[in-house]
Parts: C-alpha cells; sequence; structure tokens
C-alpha cells in the first residue's frame, strides 16, 4: 500500500516532493516537545490547493490519514501522525497574495510563514505590521491561528484567531470551500455579517480540513516604539495592575514574566509592555496615561516602572523576542516545551503560586510568564520548562511537569492551549458532554472516512 | 556605623543655606523658610524637602562649608524610610548591582584604568590616550555611589569598603601602581568625597579620568589637531562631588580646540539628565528636565555635546542626536583630537 501511496502522490507533486523515505519519516515523525514520536508513511509537499485537493481525495480512497503540518514547531506533537498516513507539509504553499493597505489585511497561502509576511511588509508596505508570534520566523501564519496564537498585537487585537478574516479550507471530503466575507465579495475584509463557518477549523487541531489560502488584519506599525517594564513584588496584585494598565488601550503587547534567571529577577513580577504612535508627543501621551492607571500602585511605593535608558530598550522592542529561545536552551540538548493555558486573568496569582510549586517538586528550569489577550480579556499563561532531550530522565522529569501543569491549569480554571494528546484527553474529561458529543457529530459530517489527524480530541 | 562628616553649628550659622537656596528643583519663599527646612532634616525632623528630593548631588556643591548636606539627607531619608522611588525598583537594582564574587586575580600594569560595572565601556579603553592602560571591571568594583539617589547610604556603607578591598586584593596590591585611573566619575566621587565623609579608609590613589587626560594631552601635545568646533558639556550630578575637576575639564578643551560655549544649565547649573527622577517614577519631570536641557544646548549653536558621564549620555543621547548634536564622551572627543 505504502508503494501504491507513495506513487500515487508523486503524480500528483512531483517526486521531488514526496517521501517515504526512514530518514525524512523520521524527521516528521516528532517536533521539539515532549511527545514521543509517530513516524508517518509518506511526507508530501504540494504547490497549491488543487494539489491538496487531490491528496485528500487519494487519501480518502486509500483511507488513509492526513496531517496537516505548517512549521511544525507547536511544541505539543499535534502534527505527529498519530495513526500512520501522509504528513501535507505545507510549506511550498508560501505566497503572500494579496495586502490591502487601506482596509488593513493581507491574504497568504497556508504554508507562509510569520518571517516571510513581515519580511514582505516591510519591503512593500513599511507602514503596515502583522502580530508576530514568539515563535521562530518560520511558524506559520495558518498554523498559529489555527491554533489560536497570539503575538505582540494582541492587547490590540486579540488572539491570532481573532485577527482571522476568512479562509480557504480543503475539507476532509476534498471540496474547497471559503469562509467570511471572500466566500460572497472579492474582498477578504472580515468574517461579519455572514455565519461564521471559520470556527469549524479553529482550534481542532488540523481535524477538520486543511488551511491553504487565509486573510489576517494587519495594524498600524508605527514610527516611534517604546517599552515600559512594571515591576512588584505581590502577584495577587497582579489582576488588577494589569486590568488598570489595559484599561488605558494604548499598549500593543503587554508580557508578565516571572523567572528566577538572571538572579536578580527571582521574586520579581514583571510586565513588559510595548507601545507605538506616529510622533514623539503621542507616544508620551500614550505613556502617560499607562503611568497615571497605576499611579496609585507607585505612590504606595509598592510597584514601579524599572528605568531603562534608550540604549537599553532595543532588546525588548524586538520581534519575536529572543528572550524565550534564550530560555530554551537553558538545558542544552534542545528540549523545550510549555504549558500555556488560557484563563481569565483574575487567575494569575493562582496560576504563578502553581508553577513554582510544580517546578520545585520535579526540580525543572523553569520560566513562568502570560502574554495578555485583548484589552485584559483574558490571558495566555505560560508555564515553561527547558530540558535536555538527551537525558530521559530530564524529558520524563519535564514531560511530568507538563502533565502536572495541565492539571493545575485546569483545576484554576484555564484551559491548556494546543494541547498536547493526554491534555486533550483531560479537557474531554472537564468538557460539557454535549459539546464534545456535537464535535463528534460535525466531525463525522466534514470527515466521513475519519482521516483528517486521527487520534486527537477522541477519548 | 560612623556618622557622616557634618557639624550642625556651621548651619546655625551660615548666613546663606546655599544648599537649599540655590536647589534647582525645589522653591523656597524666602531664605527663613529654607533655614527652617535645613535645621528640620539637620535635627532628624520630617521636611518636605526629604521626600521632594531629586537627588542630583548638587547641594553637596553649593554648601561653602563642605558640610555634607546631601549625605546627611540621604541619611535622614533612609533613618525615616523615606523611599525615593518604588521599593520593587530598588531592591531589584541592588540584586542586579550586587557583587557576584567572580573577581578573579588579575595582573595589572600601567595606568590601570577602572570601568566601574560597565564593560560596554572598556572599549573606550585605547589608542595613545590609554598606551599601555590595563582595564579593571564588573560589578565586584562597582563604585555603589548611585545608592545615593535610593536613600540607601547602608548600602555605601557595606559595600564601598569591599568594593576597595577588591580592587586591592585582586589588582593593586601585587602591582607596581597604587593609582586608579577612574573612568567613571561617580568612582572617584566614591573614593574621594564620599569615602571622606563616611570614613571610609581608601589604601589607594584615585585619579580623576579629567587629570589623567590633562597629563596625557601634555605627553601627546604633539600629536594634537584641534577640533576647532563647539561644545556642550553635560556636567553630571557626580562631578558636585569633585567641583575642582570642571576646571581641568577646561583646560582639556582648551588644549584639544573646542570651545565650551557658555550657556544657561551648564557648571554649577547644570541640570539633571532626568535618568534619576525616571527611576523616581517622576518621568514628566525627567521630560521637562531633558526640553529644557536640550533647548539650552541648541540655543548656543554647538557640534557636539559631550558627556563625562555614561549614564547621562544612554540616558541624552538619542535625543541629543536626534536633534542634531554629535553625542560623544569626553575621552572620545579627546581621541578625535588626537586623530583616532
Amino acid at each position: 500500500m505504502t508503494t501504491d501511496l507513495i506513487t500515487r502522490l508523486e503524480k500528483i507533486v512531483g517526486p521531488r516532493f514526496v517521501s517515504g523515505e526512514a530518514e525524512e519519516r523520521y524527521l516528521y515523525s516528532m517536533d521539539q516537545g515532549t511527545m514521543p514520536p509517530a513516524v508517518p508513511d509518506a511526507v508530501v509537499m504540494p504547490k497549491n490547493s488543487d494539489e491538496v485537493q487531490q491528496i485528500v481525495r487519494l487519501a480518502n480512497e486509500l483511507k488513509v490519514p492526513v496531517v496537516p503540518m505548517g512549521a511544525g514547531l507547536v511544541l505539543s506533537g499535534l502534527t505527529r501522525a498519530l495513526k500512520g498516513g501522509i504528513i501535507l507539509d505545507m510549506k511550498r504553499m508560501n505566497r503572500i497574495i494579496v495586502v490591502n493597505p487601506i482596509s488593513r489585511y493581507a491574504v497568504v497561502e497556508g504554508g507562509a510563514s510569520q518571517g516571510m509576511l513581515k519580511a514582505y511588509l516591510k519591503k512593500h508596505h513599511p507602514g503596515l505590521k502583522h502580530s508576530m508570534p514568539d515563535a521562530p520566523p518560520i511558524a506559520t501564519l495558518a498554523g498559529n491561528v489555527c491554533i489560536h496564537g497570539s503575538g505582540h498585537l494582541s492587547v490590540l487585537g486579540g488572539s491570532h484567531s481573532d485577527m482571522l478574516t476568512g479562509m480557504e479550507v480543503v475539507l476532509p471530503s476534498g471540496e474547497i470551500i471559503r469562509t467570511g466575507a471572500c466566500s460572497v465579495s472579492p474582498d477578504w475584509f472580515g468574517r461579519s455579517p455572514l455565519p461564521d463557518l471559520s470556527g469549524l477549523f479553529l482550534g481542532w487541531s488540523g481535524t477538520t480540513g486543511i488551511v491553504t489560502r487565509l486573510g489576517i488584519k494587519l495594524f498600524p506599525n508605527y514610527k516611534h516604539n517604546d517599552v515600559l517594564i512594571f515591576v512588584s513584588e505581590d502577584a495577587d496584585l497582579m489582576p488588577d495592575m494589569i486590568s488598570k494598565l489595559t484599561s488605558t488601550q494604548v499598549a500593543e503587547d503587554m508580557t508578565p514574566w516571572m523567572s528566577p534567571k538572571p538572579d536578580w529577577a527571582r521574586g520579581f513580577l514583571h510586565i513588559n509592555i510595548a507601545y507605538g504612535a506616529h510622533s514623539k508627543k503621542e507616544l508620551t501621551f500614550k505613556r502617560n496615561l499607562m503611568q497615571a492607571s497605576v499611579r496609585e500602585y507607585i505612590d504606595r511605593k509598592i510597584a514601579g516602572f524599572l528605568p531603562l535608558p534608550p540604549p537599553q530598550k532595543g532588546r525588548f522592542l524586538k520581534i519575536p523576542s529572543p528572550d524565550l529561545a534564550r530560555f530554551a536552551d537553558l538545558r542544552k540538548g534542545g528540549g523545550f516545551e510549555y504549558v500555556g493555558a488560557i484563563m481569565a486573568i483574575e487567575h494569575f496569582p493562582a496560576a504563578y503560586r502553581a508553577g513554582l510549586a510544580i517546578a520545585e517538586k520535579f526540580n525543572v528550569g523553569y520560566s513562568l510568564g502570560a502574554r495578555i489577550i485583548g484589552a485584559g480579556h483574558s490571558m495566555m499563561f505560560f508555564f515553561a520548562y527547558a530540558f535536555n532531550r538527551a537525558d530521559a530522565e530530564d524529558v520524563k522529569r519535564a514531560s511530568e511537569a507538563l502533565e502536572a501543569t495541565n492539571t493545575a491549569a485546569l483545576k484554576i480554571g484555564g484551559i491548556p492551549w494546543k494541547a498536547e494528546l493526554p491534555a486533550q484527553k483531560q479537557i474531554i474529561e472537564k468538557m460539557d458532554p454535549n459539546t464534545f458529543a456535537l464535535m463528534g457529530r460535525i466531525r463525522s459530517v466534514l470527515d466521513p472516512n475519519h482521516i483528517m489527524n486521527p487520534g486527537n480530541w477522541e477519548k | 556605623m560612623k556618622p557622616i562628616k557634618f557639624d550642625p553649628a556651621v548651619c546655625v550659622n551660615c548666613d546663606t543655606i546655599d544648599c537649599l537656596m540655590k536647589c534647582q528643583y525645589i522653591s523656597f519663599t524666602d531664605i527663613s523658610e529654607a533655614r527652617e527646612e535645613k535645621l528640620k532634616i539637620n535635627d532628624g525632623r520630617d521636611s518636605r524637602v526629604l521626600t521632594q528630593c531629586l537627588t542630583c548631588y548638587a547641594c553637596q556643591e553649593y554648601c561653602p562649608f563642605e558640610n555634607n548636606p546631601f549625605y546627611l539627607l540621604v541619611e535622614r531619608q533612609e533613618e525615616k524610610g523615606i523611599l525615593p522611588a518604588p521599593k520593587p525598583i530598588v531592591e531589584e537594582q541592588l540584586r542586579m548591582m550586587a557583587p557576584r564574587g567572580r573577581i578573579a586575580p588579575q595582573a595589572v600594569s600601567g595606568p590601570v584604568v577602572d570601568m566601574c560595572a560597565f564593560p560596554m565601556l572598556t572599549g573606550c579603553v585605547r589608542g595613545k590616550l590609554f598606551e599601555g592602560a590595563t582595564t579593571i571591571v564588573g560589578t565586584d568594583i562597582f563604585c555603589n555611589i548611585m545608592w545615593l539617589h535610593f536613600a540607601k547610604n547602608s548600602i555605601i556603607r557595606e559595600r564601598v569598603p569591599l568594593m576597595i578591598d577588591n580592587i586591592m586584593s585582586f589588582y593593586l596590591k601585587n602591582s607596581d601602581t597604587n593609582e586608579l585611573v577612574c573612568f567613571h566619575d561617580e568612582c572617584y566621587g566614591t573614593y574621594t568625597s564620599v569615602a571622606d565623609a563616611y570614613g571610609i579608609e581608601v589604601p589607594f590613589k584615585p585619579i580623576h579620568q579629567f587629570d589623567y587626560y590633562n597629563q596625557r594631552l601634555n605627553v601627546l601635545k604633539d600629536s594634537i589637531k584641534p577640533i576647532n568646533a563647539k561644545i556642550v558639556y553635560q556636567r553630571p550630578c557626580s562631578n558636585r562631588l569633585s567641583p575642582q575637576t570642571d576646571k581641568v575639564l577646561d583646560e582639556i578643551f582648551a588644549k584639544i580646540g573646542a570651545e565650551r560655549v557658555p550657556r544657561k544649565h551648564d557648571r554649577e547649573n547644570a541640570l539633571c539628565c532626568g535618568g534619576v527622577p525616571r527611576a523616581h517614577q517622576r518621568d514628566e519631570l525627567a521630560d521637562e528636565l531633558v526640553d529644557k536641557n536640550i533647548n539650552d544646548m541648541l540655543s548656543v549653536g554647538a557640534t557636539y555635546c559631550v558627556f563625562n558621564c555614561p549614564f547621562c549620555m544612554a540616558t541624552l543621547g538619542q535625543e541629543v542626536a536626534e536633534k542634531g548634536l554629535m553625542p560623544v564622551l569626553v575621552s572620545d572627543l579627546v581621541q578625535i583630537a588626537l586623530g583616532e
């Protein structure tokens, strides 16, 4: 069957873009996280929607699983071929199709990367930018939108799925559909006022279709940019501080962080706040608004803004931030994973304490932090653990810490983000059974042969 | 703990109360109000000065009797628990700048140049000006004077003797020199003015960078190519602790053909660069100071804005550059004149 599969895939995309070789299958069997490898039968790289459609039809015919993959950087093993089959690597579909500078959106192919769009905008539309996640630049826009990612404009624009304006999707049955305005209009300006079908593909971990195009919102790229770092020592005050800072609605990004390294940072709670403006006067005005919002804490001398001379700010204004990558290499050996849990802001203190307790219990190097989503509407609280992939004990320890963190996050009221398989099962346990049943019915309708990334979101 | 060197009788008999009357940031209705506030400070009573002080060090220079008014004020702030900046800001910086104990013995020779805790500045020590020099650097030899801005005399008392001991034990003790060239104006202030006032013994001879450059320019006089340019100078807070060096700077400028253009906010009327008020969470005041200062600089038509203090340069450098002035350290300007 595998030989037949490879031969038929070669007919669709050409022999250069299919592999059934052990080396490739090994590389595609895992990501950088702790999930064990799952080896696919084949890897294929289509060039356009038509080829994706043909591959999906073939998979249906042969009853072979299909796992769509962007850059494979999700860290929670969502692009592993749990039941074998085809890994459908989208990286060749990487065109920036159109940028609308007036309505501020871009339409890109499903494999276009964050770095490519950033570079494209810098060259052709320097007045615009998109929300970059703190992932390597090769991470794809579609992948990040589909996992409800967040990034450097998430206080301004919400999660990346909130910034989605429309999609072209190859359904598991092979049909190509569009969601959002682009299903009616030549423009990709948004998802209203139609029934919003985009939700059928967001957060489903590639079990409902393959995104071949998407529209995303763009934002003004300001000439003047600045960062503030607000420091306190009391986790219980963080929800109110975040609420007050976001109430000014001038920040683009807000990322609390708590880390035992460097030594001076241990025990302090920081909030990095990035904001921009067209003029220095506007920038100062925005700074003053944010400072005034937390003046009560400053006057009580229990929190304040770290004095940062301009030359020291550059590091904090880098997008994506290099800090997480630096932490990821803490233990060397190339292992890094984190639990990001989406939760309400008021759970910050509980999440912080849970993270500290787990890190201590499992003796793992940690970095705790969050990205505020929307004007203080929720946050992605992350518990990051570095480990040495070459050290089995270290991997086990990190894995156990992650599982404990998922449990703690759910207990607090949060929901593990881009959940790996065990976390998916934990979520399902807590989920309203009718909701889970509906998910199953939707999948059955969309994917009668159950070929799309099977093994995910199942009991 | 040794008390600050200070004589209350001097203030009682003072006719001018210059320490407060000359203050550029706090106003007094008349000399009697200033005197009353000063006596409150001296007696350990509450005074609005303790909370309003910008900690610019200037009163140290204004006092004609060298009665250490600023050091005493900081002492009172700490005694009363008056925090000029929020506690986490102070505490975190205390940790950032703490000695790491990572110092190792190093053979030093020639002029030994103390770069304080700023490794990023060691590149400044180059060329003919610093021929044969050895640099020493790190938080284990940090001068710690910055705690004057944060009501932390106790830290100065605790850490400065340790730093001095490190400088001696790890560097100077087994070298052929007992002199330490302070690249950082604040270090010189620490090892002279602060050490004297706080009763801290300094076993080496601190040399101010200006004295060093001035001497070197005598040696290198044939290499000097006068820059023939107008400059403005940003005098830092720490230079209030060694005002005599300001005249040496004039000699340096004269030797290299730099015209220090008179302006309102130079010399005794120098303005704070704005960095410390930002740490005190007084950004709007800092903005005002920066505007006032730079507008004053621009009004005299200079080419260079010359900095003594690296922190002033970090704080103001970008702003002055955007306004068309070239920011340089004194050492850089001298090196330009030496054709380097």
